[in-house]
């Protein structure tokens, strides 16, 4: 399966992170799930005028073209013009490129949360008139339209996050390699599911502490991030805590709150990103599937039964109180 | 005079277009575009203080923790708080892990293919550089590709993921690491150690430090002119001509960086330049820091007011169909001069002998921004080793840091490739304007108000252009031995 990717209006960041991928021999890896990369702006030998041809072919069709990767949102301003992000050496504007390109390809796949909703480049007021290749936000749209499919009959894939993780982003690109993605593999959202149906909050050390509601009260506290540090973890869709980053990393590990970057829409939460907004004390965002008057009952019971151990090392960034010591055999 | 237009440039960070006039086979003048505007700067407007640390280190995913250190110093500034000496070293860990890799990844797979393109077919050392270097084949590219996978696991622990931590606070950083927790980062630190002295250096980080002259450095070259990638840049160097390609402005730009708890910084801050009796070190004065807008499309201000202005009133106004600008890029100046930065400015600013008798006889050109580096990595990995060990577990690694409602605060730092700024103006508790000048924006600055060419546009007058080519490697090579990150630039 060859692969072009372009860069439209993000950080680069999500080609940084692919790179980051757990693989001894990065190209190897790609060779073997059968993934040829056409062109890729960090990777590739081939510069401009090169480049420019071989865009030409695959725009033409004289290129047949498996999968189109796009990184960075898509920038429609000014006025529509698409003039904010020009595709250097060509005059020719960067959405253009890709309307091009996806009505050739067999899969159009979005990697990152810019090219999925928009992502960090359409917050605030949204300068630059910045969208999605099918989403703006969580309203289907986007650059290519609702309704668009590609060859293969998908709409567009969103491996979504910011950045997105390197694996999230391999499984795809192999399981399209060997045909074994379906329409059914695909969340709501067009997310792969074998990454989106589990939430961040799964696999999370901070659980036993969530479990009592022994929570953190500053940067670099070991509690639960979800009561007053702004964690949504407990509803966000990612494996974050079950495939580790960079080793042996997460957000929730690295001592911060789960600000949802797979989810659309999550650069403007509404409240500052480290912080929980609450009404009358309760957490507003309460866990998926949890009926907010069991949260509640639940919430004000485990509280009254937190240990000691728990309670203290909650509020402090080691342990402060071990674990007791007890026989672990019945006789 | 034929001009031609160059783009897309890969293997540089983001979008880059450059125009070229040429005759009698050199560049004559050059215009530098960044083609891309994501508009940070109006994004952070009105937005709470704190949340700027969720969205400056999204301007860039290859030098993240950067912008993370630059705008986490701005609020520290503000709150006027020092992180504890735990919190110093992991920050420093952070970033030099980044700044470090970085430069693996620039050596290997940004600057050294350009040796395997088909120019260079019937040169003797052409299939040894398609060996070693050749995307997504040569060996060493791919050698280099897992070391900088195996060090990014330092992130991993010591931010929880890469890019984009938000582990950097004001107040130090949010993962503290316990004693276990050092064992293992310390083994990571021997195994990039290993990856160097075997594969890059092909000698010890401890002997390489010790080169500290032209002729001693041509002779350990001598010695073994196959061993080692860096040996082999040498030999292309020297082939190629390098050395006298791509002089810059002569003048050079460090904020220094990685504080200690000592008050000091391990590299040291100021603006060095080209004197005709030798060079000179003046100190960074952070008030001659002025961006000019007058050939960016960006508005410039009302008439009769200042082009030039520092970040603290600095303007970003989208202005797309301006006459006569090419970018969007402003022009960023030191006492109204261009300057240049990266590794090379560093270490010329902290008088590395080497480098310092390399730019005496060659100028700031291609052949010492490769080699500054390198050496680089040779002189901060074993920081990075003290710095871990001089880490106390069980201590704080950071402090509380409540801002205050309104005031202004300055945050710098050292990027791989140069030096970022970032200034913020708080008003009741939200962000007024928010500035950032980013180390491609010196470098691949425009014109000025005066005329004057940016960094780039500079060491570009002169590139060979050989017959036939719409893309000059020369050209290539030049602009890659500065490392550029567009979309930093243009944010
Ligand atoms: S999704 Fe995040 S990491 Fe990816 S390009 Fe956008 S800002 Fe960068
Ligand atoms: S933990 Fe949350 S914010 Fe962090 S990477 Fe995963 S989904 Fe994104």
């Amino acid at each position: 399966m060859n692969v072009l990717w372009l860069q439209a209006g993000g950080c680069g960041g999500c080609s940084m992170s692919l790179l980051c991928a757990d693989t001894p021999d990065f190209h190897a890896h790609l060779r073997a799930a059968g993934i040829e990369l056409l062109w890729h702006p960090s990777l590739s030998l081939a510069s401009g005028s090169e480049v420019l041809e071989l865009l030409q072919r695959c725009a033409d069709g004289r290129q047949p073209l498996d999968a189109l990767c796009i990184e960075g949102s898509l920038l429609r301003g000014p006025n529509g013009t698409g003039r904010f992000h020009v595709l250097a050496g060509t005059g020719v504007p960067m959405i253009d490129w890709v309307r091009r390109l996806a009505a050739r390809a067999r899969h159009v796949v979005a990697v990152g949360s810019c090219a999925a909703w928009g992502g960090v480049t359409a917050a605030g007021d949204n300068p630059t008139d910045a969208c999605g290749l099918q989403y703006e936000d969580e309203r289907p749209g986007g650059l290519l339209g609702a309704e668009f499919r590609s060859a293969s009959g998908l709409p567009v894939i969103n491996i979504a996050g910011c950045p997105t993780h390197p694996s999230w982003v391999l499984d795809t690109l192999a399981a399209l390699a060997a045909d074994e993605l379906t329409a059914a593999d695909l969340d709501t959202l067009a997310r792969p599911r074998f990454y989106a149906d589990q939430l961040v909050h799964h696999g999370c050390t901070r659980n036993e502490y969530y479990e009592f509601k022994a929570s953190a009260e500053k940067p670099s506290d070991l509690g639960c991030l979800m009561e007053h540090m702004g964690c949504k973890g407990t509803q966000v869709h990612a494996d974050c805590n079950i495939r580790l980053w960079n080793g042996e990393g997460s957000c929730t590990r690295g001592g911060y709150a789960c600000i949802a970057c797979t989810e659309p829409g999550f650069q403007e939460p509404g409240h500052a990103f480290d912080q929980t907004p609450k009404f009358a004390g309760i957490p507003i965002g309460l866990p998926t599937d949890m009926p907010k008057a069991w949260f509640i009952a639940l919430a004000s019971l485990s509280k009254s039964a937190t240990p000691k151990r728990v309670r203290d090392n909650a509020v402090a960034d080691h342990l402060v109180q071990k674990p007791a010591l007890r026989r672990t055999r019945t006789k | 005079m034929s001009r031609l237009i160059v783009g897309p440039f890969n293997r540089v960070e983001g979008d880059l277009e450059v125009t070229l006039d040429c005759a009698d086979g050199v560049v004559r003048a050059a215009h530098v575009n960044a083609p891309m505007y994501r508009g940070f700067e109006q994004i952070l407007q009105g937005k709470l203080a704190h949340d700027a640390l969720v969205l400056v280190p999204r301007i860039c995913g290859i030098c993240s923790v950067s912008q993370s250190v630059a705008g986490a110093r701005a609020l520290a500034d503000l709150a006027r708080v020092v992180p504890p000496p735990n919190g110093q070293h992991a920050i420093n860990l952070m970033l030099a892990t980044e700044n470090l890799a970085d430069h693996l990844t620039h050596f290997y797979a940004f600057f050294m293919p350009d040796f395997c393109r088909p120019v260079y077919a019937d040169q003797p050392w052409h299939s040894e550089a398609q060996r070693r270097f050749l995307p997504g084949h040569g060996e060493q590219t791919r050698v280099a590709l897992a070391a900088r996978q195996r060090a990014f696991t330092l992130l991993g622990t010591l931010g929880g993921k890469w890019p984009h931590t938000q582990a950097i606070e004001p107040g130090g950083s949010t993962r503290a690491i316990d004693a276990a927790e050092r064992v293992r980062l310390r083994a990571k630190l021997r195994e990039w150690r290993a990856f160097l002295e075997q594969h890059l250096f092909a000698d010890t980080l401890e002997r390489v430090n010790a080169i500290d002259r032209l002729d001693a450095l041509w002779r350990w070259h001598a010695q073994q002119p196959e061993a080692g990638d860096l040996r082999f840049f040498l030999t292309l160097a020297r082939a190629t001509g390098l050395a006298g390609l791509g002089a810059g402005p002569g003048r050079c730009l460090s904020y220094g960086t990685y504080p200690q708890p000592d008050g000091t910084l391990a590299l040291p801050a100021g603006v060095w330049q080209m004197q005709p009796g030798g060079a000179q070190v003046l100190p960074l004065q952070t008030d001659c820091i002025s961006e000019d807008a007058s050939r960016s499309w960006l508005e410039s201000g009302r008439a009769g007011e200042p082009v030039a202005r520092h970040p603290w009133s600095g303007l970003t106004r989208p202005a797309p169909d301006k006459a006569d600008a090419y970018t969007w890029n402003k022009a960023p100046r030191w006492a109204g001069q261009v300057v240049e930065t990266g590794a090379l400015a560093r270490q010329l600013v902290a008088g590395q002998p080497l480098l310092s008798e390399a730019v005496a006889q060659h100028g700031c050109t291609v052949l010492t921004r490769v080699l500054a580096r390198a050496l680089e990595l040779a002189q901060v990995l074993p920081q990075m080793e003290q710095w871990l060990r001089a880490i106390r577990p069980g201590e704080p690694f950071c402090i509380p840091a409540p801002l205050p409602e309104s005031g202004q605060g300055m945050g710098l730092t050292e990027a791989a490739r140069g030096s970022l700024g970032h200034w913020v103006v708080l008003q009741q508790g939200r962000i007024a304007n928010y500035q950032i000048v980013a180390p491609t924006s010196w470098n691949f600055s425009p014109r000025d108000a005066a005329g004057v060419p940016g960094a780039l546009e500079q060491a570009l007058v002169g590139a060979p252009v050989r017959p036939g080519e719409d893309t000059p490697v020369a050209v290539q090579h030049i602009v890659r031995s500065f490392d550029p990150c567009m979309v930093c630039t243009v944010h």
